[in-house]
């Protein structure tokens, strides 16, 4: 059997990867006023990793991308616990969040919320999760 | 007739009209004889369907509510380069595991050169 050559697959997926991360940077980040969060901004990340997968084989991609998916996830798990218990040394309960207006030069006005943090441990997290589902069932011969 | 009565007419016109073109890929997928003629119907017709629609959403949200959606053009962009991408991998997929041709079709330039590489394989 001779090796299928996918020249059309690869080559669009260069681009439209960038589009999908992208998108999902954007839905990860709007969260706080719009439709989107943690959730659905990490599956889509994972999607886009998922892509790369079907083009590509898994050693490939473990080049490319030399992540270890199962310590993302415990890194994700650990921003969640750390913004959490980060409340009680300022002496009120567990799980309050804190946020405040910061001026930056170039952005403008930011409202910065320790939340984010909390969404960013549930964006690895879920990242982490689904790729392990996957490379795991991959892999297995 | 002013501009929003235009406006008005356009984004009817962009939205029947995708509806229309995926009406006709479905009669298409119904119609058509063999996966590749339906195919062929399926990523033309609705691609250029859901693209009419999509720009008929995104130019009434951006003439009455004065918003910019440009997720919507992102979508539209998106949609241009997946869609006939999954009709050629499926195309694909369909004759390499072997689904015949309908049995009027005449050319079969790929068998030609499959053989053409079978015969130059083996006398190697």
């Amino acid at each position: 059997m001779m090796k299928i050559n996918n020249i059309i697959l690869e080559t669009s997926i260069k681009v439209l990867l960038f589009i999908i991360v992208l998108y999902s940077v954007y839905i990860f980040t709007a969260g706080h006023y719009y439709p989107g969060g943690g959730f659905i901004g990490g599956l889509m990340t994972a999607g886009a990793l998922v892509l790369l997968l079907i083009t590509y084989d898994i050693k490939t991609v473990a080049k490319i991308l030399p992540f270890n998916y199962r310590i993302l996830t415990a890194i994700g798990l650990l921003f969640a616990i750390g913004t959490s218990a980060g409340s009680i040394l300022f002496n009120v309960p567990f799980l309050t969040h804190a946020f405040t207006h910061v001026d930056v030069p170039i952005l403008g006005e930011l409202s910065l919320h320790t939340a984010t943090l909390f969404d960013l441990g549930v964006y690895f997290v879920v990242v982490g999760v689904t790729m392990t589902i996957i490379q795991t069932i991959g892999e297995d011969e | 007739m002013n501009v929003s009565v235009i406006v008005d007419f356009l984004i009817g016109f962009l939205i029947l009209a995708g509806a229309l073109l995926c009406l006709i890929a479905a009669f298409g997928v119904i119609r058509l004889p063999d996966v590749y003629t339906r195919n062929h119907a399926a990523s033309k017709a609705a691609t250029l369907g859901v693209m009419f629609i999509l720009l008929g959403t995104f130019i009434y949200f951006y003439a009455f509510e004065g918003h910019f959606n440009s997720r919507l053009i992102l979508g539209i962009v998106f949609l241009f380069m997946t869609s006939p991408i999954s009709g050629h991998l499926i195309n694909r997929a369909a004759y390499n595991s072997g689904v015949k041709l309908w049995d009027k079709s005449v050319r079969d330039d790929l068998k030609k050169y499959n053989s053409n590489l079978m015969d130059k394989s083996s006398a190697d």
